[in-house]
């Protein structure tokens, strides 16, 4: 629909093209209906972690209430060891594991693209080296050496977390992405774009990335579903900041105070269902995304 | 040739980038973890300063500057010889990791093997029956329980399955009151131990082959000579496993000899979950207790069986695939 409202419009052609693109992308996005109910599962995390603060029933911090008490009307989801109400944890950990998420993606895709696009644009021994080097990151085990560096690091933290999982979070991202680079490359448009003289950077921003677009995007949704789920690892075995409230440290406080083996199922439960919905939200709007990248995935509409 | 002598160079490049990076990692994190443990031993008292500087020589308190050290370093790796344990003190790191191994390749291996087999199988099914039924129920419950937190599952099994019906022990990977060895009663009580972090493993494992192996099928299934393959009027079911899936396998096998060297360090948290005498147990027991000489042994060991693995896929993939080998390069 709006690809028609653009294509009446006569001038400024690469502008067009790359909103028109993005209106394509969501167009076969909205089509997708599992891509659809993940954008609405998402679109429900966000205003929760938007509107929490007025939603939660209360304080997060309040520990007036009965210790470890089990479900109840009063309580939803039953109390902590410290008698803080386990709903309003939830809903307001709910942000701060969002940010996590989507922090650790942020950075880790613009790591990729970093260096997938340089790989697969200059080429040469530049690609060897940049490729060697994505090789050996993506085979050093995740977990392992994060646990490992984030033992040795000065302090605790989420921001640790967030930094040391981003920065080791890019390599698969740039594997993809260089070899998107490569065949783009040798396109006729991109050919035509040096020959008219553009520089690297606009060829880059204006011909290349536009045109993988979808990709840059699953990798971004890839890696924050990892991202959140390695964070969720390591505050579960205390490397975060276990006085923030989040998914993660609601688990390691949890798992702490030995909920599950004194009845109180609900606390441990509610968190991992959350990550468990909000990281399938992401795998399914990827869904998606490989139908925009890969027609032969695409669904009939519907 | 040219193949496999490129994979070789890459393999020892990535080697020694590994065990380079296992020496700098704790060398250029500020504050010395060594001398902070050497404190504590001080903080003990009881030990002469003989005992101390035994002890500082076993735990790697190195002596010369940076290139000595790396040096004498590299030696120590050739030989297996990582230092000795702080936690389990008179034991060496190697005789640790030794005892823990076996319990991790044996739980962690026959459960990814299931995962591979029944999540390529159910794949199959899933992109044959495409647009089903079937294939909407499989794929939204592989998205589903591929972004479970698996230590998650882990603590749920274990509290209604173990905690709330008695079906399975609470932790541990055996019954200490029957001796170790290869008789009845002590296997039994390995499987009855193994079997929670094993389906744990397997559930939160299985999506990712079966989404894996439908998206090749459905590549797969719009090549020509399956088109040909159909043309021809053989039965579609044949065509399905003979024609597709015997293509489609192959990206899944690569992913396969990965997921083999990723099983030493792959499920840390299920066997913390489990407290299962592993590898990912006795990493996490070496980093409470900050016992560094066992933890960078332990991720050492990690990435080696991960490079090799990786080394073997390639070679596998040349070998299943004839199309790679007149590729050339890469």
């Amino acid at each position: 629909m709006s690809i028609g409202t653009l294509a009446k419009q006569p001038k400024a052609p690469a502008r067009a093209r790359s909103r028109g693109a993005v209106a394509e992308i969501a167009s076969i996005l909205w089509r997708n209906r599992k891509a659809r109910v993940g954008i609405v599962m998402l679109g429900i995390f966000v205003a929760v972690s938007i509107f929490g603060a007025w939603l939660v029933p209360y304080s997060p911090k309040d520990s007036s209430f009965a210790a470890m008490a089990g479900p109840s009307w009063q309580h939803w989801l039953g109390t902590t060891q410290n008698g803080q109400d386990v709903l309003s944890e939830l809903i307001y950990g709910t942000r701060v594991s969002i940010l996590v998420s989507f922090s650790v993606g942020a950075i880790a895709t613009f790591l990729a693209m970093l260096i997938g696009i340089t790989a697969g644009y200059v080429s040469g021994w530049v690609d060897e080296v940049l490729s060697f080097l994505t090789n050996v990151f993506l085979v050093l085990p995740g977990l392992p050496l994060l646990i490992v560096l984030a033992s040795y690091a000065p302090g605790r933290g989420m921001t640790l977390i967030v930094i040391i999982i981003g920065f080791t979070g890019w390599p698969w991202g740039a594997r993809v992405l260089r070899s998107q680079v490569v065949t783009l490359r040798s396109r006729d448009f991109v050919t035509a774009a040096r020959l008219a003289g553009d520089s690297v950077g606009r060829i880059i921003s204006r011909e290349v990335v536009p045109n993988m677009l979808s990709l840059v995007m699953a990798n971004f949704l890839g890696a924050s579903t990892a991202g959140l789920l390695a964070a969720v690892g390591l505050e579960f075995l205390g490397f975060g900041n276990p006085s923030q409230i989040s998914w993660g440290s609601m688990l390691y406080w949890a798992q702490n105070s030995s909920a599950l083996l004194q009845g109180q199922w609900a606390w441990i439960l509610a968190p991992g269902l959350c990550i468990a919905f909000f990281g399938m939200s992401l795998v399914l709007i990827n869904f998606g995304f490989d139908a925009v990248s890969n027609p032969r995935l695409q669904e009939e509409s519907r | 040739m040219r193949y496999f002598v490129r994979r070789v160079i890459i393999l020892l490049c990535t080697l020694w980038v590994a065990i380079t990076v296992n020496f700098m990692i704790p060398r250029l994190m500020p504050g010395n973890p060594v001398e902070t443990m050497m404190a504590r031993f001080h903080e003990r008292g009881s030990m002469s300063p003989s005992a101390m500087k035994a002890i500082a020589l076993m735990l790697g308190v190195k002596h010369g500057n940076v290139f000595q050290q790396y040096w004498q370093y590299l030696g120590e790796v050739v030989h297996f010889n990582f230092g000795v344990s702080y936690t389990y003190f008179p034991y060496t790191v190697t005789y640790m990791i030794a005892h823990a191994l076996p319990w991790t390749l044996g739980l962690v291996g026959i459960s990814t093997l299931i995962s591979f087999g029944l999540g390529t199988a159910l794949g199959i099914v899933a992109a044959m029956r495409r647009g089903k039924s079937a294939d909407g129920v499989l794929t939204t419950i592989s998205s589903f329980t591929n972004t479970f937190p698996y230590f998650w599952l882990g603590l749920a099994a274990v509290y209604v399955l173990a905690f709330v019906l008695h079906w399975f022990p609470l932790s541990g990977a055996y019954n200490a009151a029957f001796p170790t060895g290869f008789h009845w009663s002590f296997i039994v009580s390995v499987v009855h131990h193994g079997f929670l972090p094993a389906m744990t493993i397997v559930i939160s494992s299985i999506g990712g082959w079966l989404l894996g192996m439908r998206n090749n099928m459905i590549n797969t299934l719009n090549e020509d000579y399956v088109l040909l393959a159909n043309a021809k009027g053989l039965k579609s079911r044949w065509v399905a496993w003979m024609y597709v899936a015997r293509n489609a396998l192959l990206p899944n096998l690569t992913g396969f000899a990965m997921a083999l060297g990723f099983v030493v360090g792959g499920s840390l948290l299920t066997e913390i979950v489990f407290s299962y005498p592993g590898i990912g147990f006795l990493l996490y027991n070496a980093v409470i207790n900050e016992d560094y000489p066992l933890m960078q042994g332990i991720f050492l060991i990690i990435v080696v069986c991960v490079v090799l693995a990786n080394f073997f896929a390639d070679l596998a993939y040349v070998l299943f695939d004839p199309r790679v080998r007149r590729g050339g390069t890469s």
